[in-house]
């Protein structure tokens, strides 16, 4: 088993607590894992990447090769499309589809969208509206996680077990906010 | 053992705390500040009182932990890789006074600059000062040479430098560790006069370093983390975390050599270079393995590596360009996207920092020569647009030293903007020359509170900013206090002018406290009473 995943988006999105999900359901799992992070400067409102890879045999590189990545996940629609040159022929897209407009230059969305359409594994959902109208706000990326979980190829059960174990100690409500956005995603994906 | 998931500057921190560390001393520095973070939190360090309080810059931290060492206690300094250049006095003498207790310097570099103003490489540093080098190429690898790297120093009695970059430092990994830590060493203060270093003593001490470098190049010949492997025609050389893109690149048939302690390993090179018809290099940073190599082996054997192109000159490695070298066409399915735009970091929304430059470019709006000198910090953003105010960033402090060159030159008006924690860090002894030449200049030194850009440790000025600046000597008149809010920005503008019109140094303070710890004391007040 070997999973290449990127996680994208704009600092601030939480995209390192999606990381820490998987990698915690994939340490139960006894896999092998090398996690690459963006720490500083660009964590003020700049576009932020992370390379996971998860294997069952010993990882090389902490970086994920060119056309290599299984998976991108992307808390933005135009951050998804920068790391396109990473994503293997038959990857995954998994990604917000409500635009992060914080500079003056964003691309028109229409054209965003299409760019994307022309990827045959894309899934693109409106996290933030699904995570409001379920009364799970601030578990917006979670949902992207479940949508993504068929895409990783890691038993759903797994994923929730992790999230009672990352969350535990903050309490049972957001545990079940987060395996409810879970869920959520799953369902999203299945559309 | 057990298995924890670690950054490879957790791993650094924990290996050094299971190996009786008794005190960090660092500044805050990407790729560096996680490791002493992780100390500060760390259970067992509550428990021993191992010290772990953020030093003023790199050459206070580097010079306490050698007094630690020199009562017998074991001490890690960590910084980024330019915090170098900031301990580089106190660094290279440490290796001529030796040590006591063990010492180790962790230097945490940046190819590709992520988050720096060069990609110097600190493996030079090591070379410069004569000590062993350890680099380590996994996370696993970073825990355990820590106890390693103490027992050299002791052995040695010399300190030890630790090189990473920023992919070890922020990458994780699982990692096996002790269950039990070894103990702190007992209190000894040194005995001997090697650490006053006289010309005649520094001489004999110089000597010494000299002759022991027959040891430190065994040490680095019979090291466990350098290792040779396989057969073929074309030897790699393979240092650091180089080994992994390697391991991940190369085809079956090349004998690899992992370096990952220095100096390096001569006899094993030479015995490569007679199996093998030539040597690859890669090494994440500069040639300095490549040259070594060079001088080894003669002009006539080939080595390739960054200088002949073979990989960059300039930037990380990556299992991409590593790939290119052994001659792997990389050929992406999915070509660069069209729709996509560059999305720099900037100044969060709500900052002081920006209601700072909003002022700042209103008042140089009136004064045609005006320029802004900029520093190290968030406010470094101020560069880029909507405000484009600043003229220069170049190192720690030499925002208020430029300005004062400029303003000897005649510039007017010279505008200084440095950050609370930079200005303690480097900044005051700039300030006090200004003080001593009556400079025109005005300094901005823009307070929030904290060390924001590393994300958000103490800052070691915090409250003594006004005493610091009439301490120094700046008229108390013109040290002037104003919070940066749009609400204030009059008031601001109006004192900013004053300022600027008074033929001397003035210090102008905008304080309100950095938007994330406020936002992370205001959540944690909220949660406290929940």
């Amino acid at each position: 088993m070997k999973v290449d995943i990127i996680l994208c988006g704009v600092g601030g999105q939480g995209i390192l607590s999606i990381a820490t999900i998987i990698g915690e359901a994939a340490m139960n799992e006894n896999l092998y894992i090398k996690q690459a992070e963006v720490h500083g400067m660009s964590q003020r409102g700049g576009d932020v990447q992370s390379n996971l890879r998860i294997s069952s045999e010993p990882i090389a590189s902490d970086l994920i090769p060119l056309g290599s990545a299984d998976v991108i996940i992307s808390m933005e629609p135009m951050e998804a499309l920068r790391y396109l040159p990473y994503l293997s022929k038959e990857g995954w897209i998994i990604t917000s589809s409500v635009p992060f407009v914080n500079i003056p230059n964003y691309p028109d969305m229409e054209a965003v969208k299409a760019e994307l359409k022309q990827v045959p594994h894309v899934v693109a959902i409106d996290i933030e509206q699904l995570a409001k109208d379920n009364g799970v706000p601030r578990s917006a990326n979670v949902i992207l996680l479940g949508a993504a979980q068929h895409a990783l190829g890691i038993d759903y059960e797994k994923l929730e077990a992790a999230i009672r174990r990352v969350f535990g100690r903050k309490g049972d409500a957001v545990v079940e906010a987060n395996i409810k956005a879970l869920a959520l995603g799953k369902e999203a994906h299945n559309f | 053992m057990k298995k924890q998931l670690l950054l490879g500057d957790e791993a650094i921190a924990l290996g050094a705390l299971h190996a009786g560390l008794s005190g960090v001393y660092a500044y805050p520095g990407t790729p560096s500040t996680e490791i002493t973070e992780f100390i500060q939190a760390h259970p067992l360090a509550k428990e021993r009182g191992v010290h772990s309080r953020w030093c003023t810059n790199e050459k206070t931290a580097m010079e306490a932990a050698l007094g630690m060492s020199y009562a017998g206690k074991r001490a890690l300094v960590c910084m980024k890789h330019v915090g170098m250049n900031v301990c580089a006095d106190a660094f290279v003498n440490s290796a001529i006074t030796g040590v006591n207790g063990g010492l180790v310097v962790l230097a945490a570099d940046d190819p590709s600059m992520h988050s720096s103003q060069n990609e110097q490489d600190s493996r030079f540093y090591g070379k410069f000062a004569m000590i062993p080098i350890l680099e380590p190429s996994s996370q696993q690898e970073a825990y355990d040479m820590m106890a390693e790297a103490y027992d050299l120093s002791e052995r040695l009695r010399l300190p030890v430098l630790m090189r990473v970059v920023t992919r070890m430092a922020h990458s994780r990994a699982s990692v096996l560790v002790a269950e039990e830590p070894r103990n702190e060493n007992a209190f000894s203060p040194a005995q001997e006069k090697n650490w006053v270093l006289l010309p005649a003593i520094a001489r004999r001490q110089y000597a010494s370093l000299i002759e022991k470098q027959k040891d430190i190049a065994e040490a680095a010949e019979t090291s466990q983390f350098n290792q040779l492997a396989g057969e073929g025609r074309l030897g790699v050389i393979a240092c650091g975390i180089g080994y992994n893109y390697v391991m991940e690149a190369a085809p079956a048939n090349v004998q690899i050599l992992k370096v990952s302690h220095y100096p390096l390993p001569e006899k094993q090179v030479k015995a490569m270079s007679k199996q093998c018809a030539e040597i690859l290099v890669v090494e994440d940073g500069l040639p300095v393995v490549e040259q070594d190599v060079r001088g080894m082996l003669g002009a006539d054997y080939k080595v390739t590596g960054r200088l002949t192109g073979r990989l960059p000159r300039a930037g990380e490695l990556t299992p991409d360009n590593v790939a290119a070298a052994f001659g792997k066409a990389v050929e992406p399915t999915f070509a660069q996207a069209k729709n996509l735009a560059p999305r720099p970091p900037q100044l969060c929304p709500g900052c002081g920092h920006r209601d700072v430059y909003t002022a700042l470019n209103k008042v140089a709006a009136g004064y045609p020569g005006a320029r802004i000198f900029g520093d190290i910090g968030c406010y470094t953003l101020g560069a880029l647009p909507p405000f484009q105010a600043i003229a220069s960033c170049v190192d720690m402090g030499a925002s208020i030293t430029m300005a004062k060159g400029a303003a000897d030159a005649g510039l007017r008006p010279a505008i200084a903007v440095i950050g609370d924690s930079t200005f303690t860090h480097s900044g005051m002894t700039g300030l006090l020359d200004a003080v001593n030449d009556h400079s025109p200049i005005t300094v901005i030194i823009s307070d929030n509170l904290t060390t924001a850009m590393t994300g958000g440790q103490d800052s070691a000025g915090t409250n003594k900013f006004e005493a610091i600046c009439l301490g120094l000597g700046v008229e108390p008149e013109h040290v002037r206090v104003v919070v940066p809010l749009p609400k204030n920005m009059d008031e601001i503008t109006r004192i900013l002018r004053e300022e600027i019109e008074y033929d001397g140094v003035s210090v102008i303070i905008p304080r309100r406290e950095c938007i994330q710890t406020f936002k992370r004391h205001a959540k944690k007040t909220s949660d406290e009473k929940k």
